[in-house]
């Protein structure tokens, strides 16, 4: 019991680090420009595939650096060249342009690498059990994605908080034509943010993708998800989006650790026969099985009872 | 040290400006005056250059019509927003802190010195902007542009919806700038006020602007009063 507990912790803050690296620059982007972008997902699969091609090439490490680089390249002139002059058309214009650009992308991985899954291995200084626990080994590179992933939240953390190109970037994120008439080249920061956010994005990615399966529909299969933390952390709040994620993370991990039912519930009492004729279909289904819709659940949940979300602070 | 002619401004398809020709000389404070919806705090944006204006906008001897509005407050225009604008989540100190552009060095106006005029901000320098009252935010939103060390600066109504005494405040600290050789140009709803402060004034009607004279002149024209003025 104990070793599950103590495993799907792990593995549930692991998880959640990573939805925060994507998530954190999706409702900083929100906030700042006032548009969801629905590529964000697109810019994490670039990550893990232009992490797959320069490790093959070069090597892991090389990778971890260079490929959220040139995705945040590219973001930054997506933003510069795209959603700039987008912007000008209205919030709608801007949702369609990041919608056509989640095919863009998800249609040049497909060319270029097909879409069988790709072999992106674990690097081999990082291939060990970083340590066992009742019999199980916990591998190294789980660790270091937690690592790196908790660096890069301190680091974002310190930047925006102690910083003047944080204090601009928190200004803006309330008065973004005052930050202008008051000096500060807002639009430059617009890019900066844009770039950052997606490079963040492509992190996860360069470091998930040797964990997960690196193919053409990660994308597709995680954006959802990342809608639902920035949702139900409230869109908007930084904050927010932390404390999302890490729920989201541990209530998967250990909803797909858990065998309960309704059967296991109820045990088999008298009165548990009525309910379990009168609930026959999902009698025997464990947790496990609906862990997948748990996310979503929680997000109408939340949309009815906090529309909100935890810590924003604009009705969604 | 400013000189506008024939600016033009749209909001969508409403063209909100008609040609507004208007000028302030170095050291000089000057009102715009009129009801609301004329078109006077579009004025100082479009000056400002949001929304971009057509016409003609002369700065220091420089076309500013077009620019960006970064440039145009690093060029040392300073703009105070009537819904004062204050970062709700920033403290008071970063607020001021925001109003140093990129680069400056010093200025006329030190945080030192705001918090002398208004001890007010000093012992609430570390609050959240978002929980000051209406006068203190007013007081910070001015001082923030004025770290900016601008040589023109325009405020829209900065006595909206403050007590008596803080009016009388806001009154003594538009003089202080003036004393410091910073040219005003003031979006005003108190006659009063605008009239005792100013060194001319300006009424403006329907997109343009309808009058132009010193207070005495229009103190002296009733016509104009009843008309542009008067509720």
């Amino acid at each position: 019991m104990f070793e599950i507990v103590f495993i799907s912790t792990l593995n549930g803050i692991l998880y959640g680090m990573l939805l925060f690296l994507m998530a954190s620059g999706l409702t900083v982007i929100f906030s700042m420009m006032g548009v969801l972008n629905f590529a964000h997902a697109g810019f994490y699969m670039l990550g893990a595939f232009f992490g797959f091609e320069i490790s093959r090439r070069v090597g892991f490490w090389p990778g971890l650096v260079i490929a959220p680089l040139l995705v945040g390249l590219i973001g930054m002139a997506v933003e510069r060249y795209g959603l700039r002059r987008v912007h000008r058309h209205g919030h709608v214009a801007e949702l369609l342009f990041t919608f056509g650009l989640t095919y863009v992308i998800q249609q040049a991985v497909e060319m270029v690498w097909g879409k069988l899954p790709v072999d992106y291995e674990v690097p081999r200084s990082l291939d060990f059990p970083a340590f066992t626990v009742f019999g199980t080994e916990y591998p190294a590179f789980k660790m270091f994605e937690l690592l790196i992933s908790v660096a890069i939240f301190l680091v974002l953390l310190l930047v925006i908080k102690r910083t003047r190109i944080g204090l601009v970037v928190q200004a803006a994120l309330s008065h973004p034509g005052m930050v202008a008439m008051l000096g500060h080249n807002v639009d430059r920061v617009f890019m900066l943010v844009f770039g950052v956010g997606v490079a963040l994005a492509a992190v996860a990615g360069v470091i998930a993708g040797p964990a997960l399966v690196t193919q053409s529909n990660m994308a597709g299969l995680l954006g959802p998800i990342l809608f639902v933390v920035v949702v139900v952390g409230g869109l908007g709040s930084l904050g927010g989006a932390f404390i999302a994620s890490l729920l989201i993370g541990l209530l998967q991990t250990f909803a797909v650790a858990s065998n309960a039912s309704l059967a296991d519930l109820f045990g088999s009492s008298a009165s548990a026969g009525a309910l379990q004729t009168y609930l026959s279909d999902i009698w025997n289904v464990t947790v496990a099985q609906v862990a997948p819709i748990l996310p979503y659940l929680l997000l109408v949940l939340i949309l009815i009872f906090r529309p909100r979300g935890l810590m924003g602070t604009r009705e969604t | 040290m400013l000189s506008v002619r024939g600016l033009h401004a749209y909001y969508g398809k409403s063209h909100i400006l008609q040609g507004v020709d208007l000028d302030i000389g170095d050291n000089e404070i000057v009102s715009i005056l009129g009801r609301n919806g004329v078109g006077r705090s579009t004025t100082l944006k479009a000056i400002m250059g949001d929304p971009r204006p057509e016409g003609e906008v002369v700065f220091k001897g420089q076309r500013i019509g077009g620019r960006k509005p970064h440039d145009i407050a690093r060029l040392g225009i300073g703009y105070v927003p009537e819904e004062r604008a204050i970062f709700p989540s920033l403290t008071v100190a970063q607020n001021l802190l925001l109003g140093v552009k990129p680069g400056q060095r010093g200025g006329r106006w030190s945080i030192e010195e705001t918090y002398r005029l208004f001890p007010q901000l000093r012992e609430r320098a570390d609050a959240p902007g978002g929980a000051l009252s209406g006068g203190e935010q007013q007081m910070l939103t001015i001082c923030r542009t004025l770290m900016g060390d601008p040589d023109l600066i325009m405020i829209d109504e900065p006595t909206e919806g403050l007590s008596p005494q803080m009016v009388e405040r806001i009154g003594e600290l538009l003089r202080e700038i003036a004393g410091r050789g910073i040219s005003i140009l003031l979006v005003e709803q108190r006659l009063v006020i605008a009239l005792r402060i100013s060194h001319r004034v300006y009424v403006m009607g329907h997109g343009h602007i309808v009058f132009e004279g010193t207070p005495a002149d229009l103190t002296a024209n009733a016509d104009i009063r009843r008309e542009w003025l008067e509720v």
